[in-house]
């Protein structure tokens, strides 16, 4: 009853065809955003912006990345850790090496230089299809990280192997580095992540998104109807490169403060599939609520037993993460393979009709 | 965009299509053998044959998905017999397929857009901001292809998605989509295969009027006799790979070669 | 530059040439490695061979077993009795496998099998050492890791026995998968699901058979690597390095999984031995995939696998 379309009539293409046609969704959007610009910064304590959603809104980044590559466009990846790694390092290299460019940039050149990388290893994918492209997205990530933890130039020669990120101010605020306050680190990563989100959604629903899709349902009958698959292909891998790299850099510049190779190695590759396939192969909103998910569960684990008055030891607190994990993605590939996303769809649809049933 | 020309008409000059002695095998399986056939710019030829013959490998090389072992392929005269699919389809080539090959990701209108790729210049850039020329290119594509919703009148199922559809439907759905390409030829891989009377009847009246409007070259593949010999001008037989008849429809249907193949006299 | 291409090209070959002992040494230490990977392989392709699915948790299968194996005798039974046991624990795992993943996913794109997998390698990884700890564990099979000499050369005879296992297996698999009623029937059910079950093959039966043979294969590798190095948690990144055994040999090969393993493990041995220090080691982390990958644009099928035609 509240959530009723009945009487909005769209009369133009353009109205049908904007992101949020439905009237009630343009106010809780709008709710939405003010809540996270305005309200989080205000309200949150240190420990909810640190630990929980500035990890969210960079996962979900990183996510949104592979949503696309995966989820629209059918390329299994398993290189996301090795991506966000090109985008650490590189932004590394980039800050240390021009102390006056505005971090900002940083991160957008360090996003250029992955997705640079990610059409490399992207070629094969003309070739292969399905999980024989997921092993060679593996030759990515091992390869990657080998060579960052090879090479010392990339660490600048620290004897300690990790990157720090410089602490860097915008407009005089610090943004990176130990003096820079975490609402200020969570409004950047909000930053970012809104107006990535918002591209993705612009490509997704235009020609770009219509070729990825094509190629991942049918990509013999989409060739013939005149996709090219190389090139729709490898802009895929390029933009998810792009994100996954900002997402890297983040990690580091915003989350983390430092790092060193193992922060990016397989299990975040898995970590951020996982999130992909709870939160909803191809859909924007999947990729937010996938993250959210994924970064919740150990905050659960922790404090619920907490709550309840049990002890749980760290060791058997991550194998029944992992446990947990395992049994969810079994569970949401059998039950909804659309992830979280249909399932917030269903609600949508229940919502048009409550409180009737049908 | 293409405004309706009128009834073709059906000239002799540089024929549209040219199969050329086109010999196509898979391993040891000759599927076709040196078939040759012309096409006419505003014709609709019907393709029939018993299953086997070889009428889905004719359209797959005329589409560019296999390159003939030998022999040569001719579109407005012009040699383009080692083109890949993308750039067949560049061409103005459109085709549904036996199975159909619709998007299950995706509504039925995005299906229907898909059909305008080609037709779509892009700068992603700006495409990323959905503003300006981008969005002005959308709305003008999207507008196209509310025509042919309303030409094959599935306006109510445009927001469904193309995997939720009966059978029928789905026919009409991927008919849209290679219409919305504006092809000069239409290949058409039985259209009507599960179709009941109807249903027919609706695909029938679609296919003429596809080709009385717009002017466009039909090639379709079909079993059905009534269907055949009502719309098509020409009607190509092949059996075994080989052709073994080529004219108008009652020529066809009277030959004793064909009558033949249907009944399954065996042939060397 | 000329320095580069000669310590690229000349150097290690030279190597190579003037120490065949040692290079000896270096190949059987790699076909040993190999045949690890190689047995890995062999519960893959079985799985794959008789019922479609890629199942990512195979590695985490070895790992399972030998802690079940390992955890068994450390409180007291005797090896054959652990063995059993172990045996009967990997027959319950196939059937619970079968009940809870495979059967609601049946007839799934296999991309969204695999992704499965993928979940039951974290949960049965958080599970297994939720059970049996996380400490490495020594395996003791009662076959002595020492070496003997033959033809100047060092053999282990952990790893000749593992050889003759391993041959074994593989004749034993191939004589099932070609000569019986029930290997027939496997390969008709990796073909399609729905039209086995229609001719009336149970489905659910060949499953459990299945993911059992390849829990059993499982155990002999993960035997063989506990007892060389011990049952520990790297035991499943193994799976990792299985997949680009498969690449190389193909997924429905059970020749192509030995071959390929033993070409994975003797290349990344050599490569490691003779143009690690080149680059500073460690390149056994990348060269088994990006070795599958050169092969891959090559030859997208492996070595034995099947050649696959797209149909319109």
């Amino acid at each position: 009853m509240i959530y009723r379309e009945a009487g909005q009539f769209k009369s133009t293409y353009a109205s049908d065809q904007a992101l949020f046609p439905i009237r009630q969704d343009r106010v809780v959007v709008g709710l939405a955003v003010a809540a996270a610009v305005i309200a989080v910064p205000l309200v949150a304590d240190e420990y909810w912006l640190q630990a929980v959603l500035i990890p969210f809104l960079i996962y979900s980044l990183a996510a949104l990345g592979l949503n696309l590559l995966t989820g629209y466009a059918g390329q299994v990846s398993l290189g996301t850790g090795g991506f966000m790694a090109v985008g650490a390092y590189s932004a590394f290299k980039l800050a240390s090496a021009f102390p006056g460019l505005s971090v900002l940039v940083v991160f957008l050149l360090a996003g250029l230089v992955t997705a640079l990388i990610g059409l490399v290893f992207g070629l094969p994918s003309l070739r292969i299809k399905g999980f024989y492209l997921a092993v060679a997205t593996l030759a990515a990530q091992f390869f990657l990280l080998w060579l960052f933890n090879k090479v010392a130039w990339f660490t600048d020669y620290a004897s300690s192997g990790t990157i720090t990120a410089p602490p860097r101010t915008v407009a005089s605020i610090m943004v990176t580095g130990p003096a820079a306050t975490a609402p200020v680190r969570y409004l950047t990563a909000l930053a970012f992540v809104a107006v990535f989100a918002l591209i993705a959604k612009n490509l997704v629903r235009g020609r770009v998104g219509r070729s990825w899709m094509a190629i991942r349902d049918r990509d013999i009958a989409a060739e013939i109807i005149g996709v090219r698959p190389l090139r729709t292909k490898l802009l895929a891998f390029a933009i998810s490169s792009f994100f996954c790299g900002v997402a890297g850099a983040e990690y580091v510049f915003l989350y983390l403060g430092s790092a060193e190779t193992l922060a990016f190695d397989i299990n975040v590759s898995f970590l951020v599939l996982f999130m992909v396939i709870i939160g909803g192969l191809g859909s924007i909103l999947g990729s937010f609520l996938g993250a959210a998910f994924i970064v919740m569960v150990p905050i659960f684990l922790t404090n619920v037993p907490h709550l309840l008055g049990l002890a749980m030891p760290v060791a058997l607190q991550k194998q029944i993460e992992l446990m947990v994990f395992g049994g969810l993605i079994i569970l949401f590939l059998i039950v909804e393979p659309h992830g979280l996303a249909r399932l917030w769809q269903i609600a949508k649809e229940k919502l048009r009709l409550w409180p009737f049933p049908y | 965009m293409r405004e309706p020309t009128g009834p073709p008409s059906v000239t002799s000059g540089v024929p549209l299509l040219e199969v050329d002695e086109v010999s196509v095998r898979f391993g040891a399986i000759q599927a076709l053998d040196r078939v040759s056939l012309e096409i006419e710019r505003g014709e609709i030829v019907a393709i029939i044959g018993p299953n086997g013959a070889g009428k889905t490998t004719l359209l797959n090389v005329v589409s560019g998905f296999y390159h003939p072992s030998e022999g040569r392929i001719r579109f407005e005269g012009r040699d383009r017999t080692r083109l890949r699919p993308y750039d067949v389809a560049a061409l103005g080539v459109a085709r549904t397929f036996q199975n159909v090959a619709l998007f299950k990701g995706m509504s039925v209108l995005d299906n229907i857009m898909t059909g305008r790729l080609l037709k779509m210049r892009g700068s992603f850039l700006l495409e990323a901001l959905y503003w300006g020329p981008a969005m002005q290119q959308e709305l003008l594509h999207r507008a196209f292809v509310e025509r042919i919703i309303d030409f094959l009148e599935i306006e109510a199922i445009r927001k469904a998605g193309a995997g939720t559809l009966p059978y029928g439907l789905q026919k009409r759905v991927e008919l849209a989509r290679a219409l919305a390409a504006e092809p000069k030829l239409l290949l058409l891989d039985e259209p009507m295969a599960g179709m009941n009377v109807e249903e027919k009847e609706d695909m029938c009246r679609f296919i003429l009027g596809v080709n009385d409007e717009f002017g466009t070259t039909i090639a379709l593949i079909e079993h059905d006799m009534s269907v055949v010999m009502d719309i098509s001008d020409r009607v190509i037989a092949l059996d075994y790979g080989r052709k073994i008849a080529d004219g108008r429809p009652e020529e066809v249907r009277a030959d004793q070669g064909v009558i033949d193949a249907y009944l399954g006299v065996s042939h060397a | 530059m000329l320095e580069l291409l000669y310590g690229v090209f000349v150097g290690p070959v030279k190597d190579m040439v003037t120490g065949p002992a040692f290079l000896a040494e270096v190949v059987i230490g790699g076909l040993a490695a190999g045949l690890m990977y190689s047995l890995v392989a062999l519960g893959f392709v079985l799985i794959y061979k008789a019922s479609g699915v890629f199942n990512f948790a195979q590695g985490v299968m070895v790992l399972f077993a030998a802690l079940t194996l390992v955890g068994l005798m450390e409180r007291g039974a005797p090896l054959v009795l652990a063995l059993l046991v172990t045996m009967a624990v990997m027959g319950a795992l196939a059937f619970a496998i079968e009940r809870v993943v495979l059967r609601p996913l049946v007839n799934q794109e296999q991309i969204i099998l695999f992704m499965a997998t993928i979940g039951l390698n974290f949960f049965l990884e958080g599970f297994g050492e939720l059970v049996w700890g996380s400490n490495v564990k020594k395996l003791d099979v009662g076959i002595p890791d020492s070496s003997f000499v033959v033809w100047g050369v060092q053999v282990n005879r952990l790893e000749l026995t593992a050889a003759i296992t391993a041959a074994v297996l593989v004749a034993g698999m191939a004589i099932f998968f070609q000569r019986t009623r029930i290997g027939r029937a496997l390969r008709a059910v990796a073909d399609d699901h729905e039209a086995a079950l229609s001719i009336g093959i149970p489905l659910n039966t060949i499953w459990v058979v299945v993911w059992s043979a390849a829990g059993l294969v499982a155990i002999v590798a993960g035997i063989m690597w506990g007892a060389k190095s011990g049952v520990q948690f790297s035991l499943s990144l193994i799976a990792l390095k299985a997949l680009p055994v498969l690449i190389l040999g193909g997924f429905t090969s059970v020749p192509g999984a030995i071959v390929g393993g033993l070409i994975i493990g003797v290349g990344e041995k050599l490569a490691e031995v003779y143009w690690g220090p080149l680059v500073g080691g460690a390149i056994e982390n990348w060269f088994a995939y990006v070795l599958a990958l050169a092969f891959l644009l090559v030859r997208p099928q492996g070595l034995f696998g099947e050649r696959i035609i797209e149909r319109v």
